[in-house]
């Protein structure tokens, strides 16, 4: 189905203003905007213009090799594409139950990406935004500008992102593209000197993380009218939760709730997530469109990520971190938890309770240990779900009995969120820029839009084969005069 | 028996006992000489070119020209380095090398010698080959993408495990590792997992099946020394893994 403003009915007759690329996101996208002669906003868009095409090119590969291999969708998060495909292959390997120190590893250096990804989206890519101002002069509205007017800001963004990256290459290998998670477990444990190491910084990285929740309240409570409101619409949730409620970025049940906070489904085991999630493909995009089976296309798309998750979770079982939540569910009787640009709030919490979770994780003496891999019986499917920096992350596998992958399905975060972006910018285009002369300033309310849901383009776009495509031929009234389609395979 | 022979390599004094290759006089002494297709422990191939040195003013594979006594060798000059960097940039676009998801990395001789010569980029047009994978049998995989057609496989099979399980088929361009049974499939020959054949790839092309990736990162062969650097403990003893 189409949405409003997802397709003009006469849009030959139509001014296309484009905003190609979307800067400061991961990835290359652009936004097309339909207008009539009287600036009216009759069509809005974000086109994922890149294909990737992982899905199809693993096929045939050793299943070994697929944590390492698809971790190369990502620059930004490989981590989470590696460990979802490692949690997808633990089943196949029939390792149900890893190890202490595999599990725990594998949580802190998740925790590193987190807290990397979580650092570099808000102070690289957000803060400029946020601090100079939507409108801002473009050639101040960059990183580059907040080192030189808040140079404290900018230096403790960068060491926080450094020191998630170092977490990484401890655990990992490497700060980028690492191979510490393998089937049925990890390949290193860390010794006690390296937890030593990392422990040593650890408390000024809360510190700054609880300095970097403040920044995003203040400003919340500072603008209160502008941050709730824009670009603000209501959705269903999804995300992983811990059997007891709590947020769990690693492990977990799906938890799907409606606008107004009501359970769709809570709990369920994500090795059947087909159950619940289907996903639509449209001819305007290469990203695809996942939807809540139980309500359909039309009511059915969904938000992940930060607010999804910190919005859905009965608590954080980090300290400061738990607090902080409280304080951003109270914000105004709720308003911050369907604005987009709650996001940012939620997503600087959830740094806040990686760093705490860091700590909690280098003091534990499993980090130590020598059993490091657990094999079982050979299944010939798995499914790894993941919370993702940018939300819930879904790697499925079907194997062969020689060892090598059959298919693949990943639903990744930002393919998640499609619907939600586009439903963001057709808000901010019908708060802002309706009926106006658009100006460069104005054009950024919509890029302010969909980096609020730091997406990853990139890593979005992988089915081969399966896109519908559909060529129409429409004359200047815009009557379809002819129409090609091939529909999907 | 004592050494009482000797040449020179790069100016550098080399013993060696009759009968010994440049390369193994060279190997023994601790001297590196780019290889791909020789190994200690198998009869000298002369097929990868790579150890091309220059043998009083002529050209010749140091893994199969016996050293002589008085002879001088040059082996580190710019030409000669430049066409090995040439030489592994062909190996590199003529199969399908992708290092960075390939379990071999870090221990990978095609890649060693890549960085040792500091080879920066394939430089030539990508043949990407369309080669296929045999992953029939239990225990060990071919994956035929990343051969480099040195037949270390075939010498291993052949001479030390004597089952003869692999072969080189076609012609030029067109040649590929083949398997020697009906089926032309690993599974269907008498392979196992502890042959030599099993070991001795110099690159990802043959492995043991589930075991990828489980060394980490800084632990593997060259994560820390170049391909020159890695001890070697004796002429007989292989320089990898």
């Amino acid at each position: 189905m189409a949405f409003p403003l997802e397709t003009a009915a006469h849009a030959a007759n139509l001014r296309r203003v484009v905003i190609e690329p979307v800067s400061r996101v991961e990835g290359h996208g652009k936004v097309t905007i339909l207008l009539d002669a009287h600036n009216k906003v009759h069509q809005v868009r974000l086109h994922i213009v890149e294909f990737r095409g992982f899905e199809k090119f693993i096929q045939g590969r050793p299943y070994w090799e697929v944590p390492v291999m698809v971790q190369r969708l990502c620059g930004i998060c490989p981590v989470s594409h590696h460990l979802a495909a490692s949690k997808a292959l633990d089943i196949i390997v029939g390792a149900r139950q890893l190890t202490p120190t595999a599990e725990k590893l594998r949580r802190l250096m998740h925790m590193g990406q987190i807290l990397q990804s979580h650092a570099l989206h808000f102070f690289h890519l957000a803060s400029p935004d946020l601090l100079f101002g939507f409108d801002a002069d473009v050639a101040k509205r960059n990183i580059v500008g907040v080192a030189a007017v808040e140079p404290e800001v900018a230096r403790k963004g960068v060491l926080l992102r450094k020191y998630g990256q170092e977490v990484i290459r401890y655990t990992a290998g490497k700060r980028v593209h690492g191979t510490g998670s393998v089937p049925g477990g990890v390949n290193k444990n860390l010794s006690r000197a390296e937890r030593v190491e990392l422990l040593g910084q650890i408390d000024t990285i809360i510190g700054w993380s609880v300095e970097a929740v403040g920044i995003i309240k203040n400003l919340f409570i500072d603008h209160a009218a502008l941050y709730k409101s824009f670009g603000r619409f209501d959705s269903n949730f999804l995300g992983l939760v811990r059997a007891d409620g709590a947020l769990d970025l690693y492990h977990g049940g799906l938890r799907a709730t409606d606008a107004g906070g009501g359970t769709i489904f809570d709990h369920a085991d994500y090795q059947n997530y087909y159950e619940y999630i289907h996903e639509e493909v449209k001819p305007w995009s290469y990203m695809k469109f996942p939807f809540i089976v139980e309500k359909g296309t039309e009511a059915g798309w969904y938000r992940v990520g930060p607010l999804a998750r910190v919005a859905q979770c009965d608590f954080i079982p980090t300290e400061r971190a738990d607090a902080e939540r409280i304080a951003f569910k109270a914000f105004d009787g709720g308003a911050a938890l369907s604005a987009p640009l709650g996001y940012h709030w939620a997503r600087m919490i959830e740094m806040l309770h990686a760093a705490e979770g860091i700590k909690e994780l280098l003091l534990d003496n499993d980090l130590s240990g020598g059993d490091l891999i657990v094999r079982g019986e050979r299944h010939l499917r798995g499914v790894g779900v993941i919370e993702a920096p940018r939300g819930t992350l879904i790697h499925h596998y079907r194997v062969n009995e020689d060892d090598q992958i059959v298919s693949a399905n990943l639903i990744v975060s930002t393919t998640s969120n499609n619907q939600a972006m586009n439903e963001a910018v057709r808000q901010v285009a019908m708060q802002y820029l309706d009926g106006r002369q658009l100006t460069e300033g104005l054009l950024n309310h919509i890029e302010v839009a969909i980096r609020a849901f730091d997406p990853c383009l990139s890593c979005a776009t992988h089915a081969l084969g399966k896109m519908p495509l559909e060529a129409e031929l429409v004359d200047a009234d815009g009557s379809v005069i002819d129409r090609l389609s091939r529909d999907t395979v | 028996m004592t050494k009482t022979c000797t040449f020179t390599l790069d100016g550098k004094t080399i013993p060696f006992e009759e009968g010994e290759t440049i390369m193994e006089a060279a190997s023994a002494a601790g001297v590196y000489i780019p290889h791909l297709c020789h190994h200690p422990e198998f009869k000298p191939h002369g097929s990868c070119k790579l150890c091309t040195v220059n043998i009083g003013g002529r050209l010749g594979a140091a893994c199969t020209n016996r050293a002589a006594d008085g002879m001088k060798v040059e082996s580190e000059t710019e030409a000669l380095n430049a066409d090995r960097r040439a030489l592994t940039q062909m190996l590199f676009v003529e199969g399908n090398h992708i290092c960075p998801s390939c379990e071999k990395s870090g221990n990978c001789q095609l890649q060693a010698v890549a960085y040792h010569l500091g080879m920066m980029t394939p430089h030539f047009t990508h043949f990407y080959p369309a080669r296929d994978i045999d992953a029939s049998h239990p225990d060990v995989l071919i994956e035929r993408n990343r051969c480099i057609l040195c037949e270390l496989c075939v010498r291993a099979s052949r001479d030390v495990d004597g089952k003869n399980v692999f072969g080189i088929g076609g012609r030029g361009i067109k040649s590929r590792l083949i398997v020697n049974s009906a089926s032309g499939r690993l599974a269907d020959t008498n392979m196992s997992v502890t042959d030599r054949a099993a070991e001795v790839c110099p690159t990802g092309a043959i492995l043991r099946k589930r075991h990828g990736f489980t060394v980490p990162i800084g632990k593997r062969l060259y994560d820390h020394q170049s391909i020159a650097e890695v001890p070697v403990a004796g002429m007989k003893e292989p320089r990898r893994d």
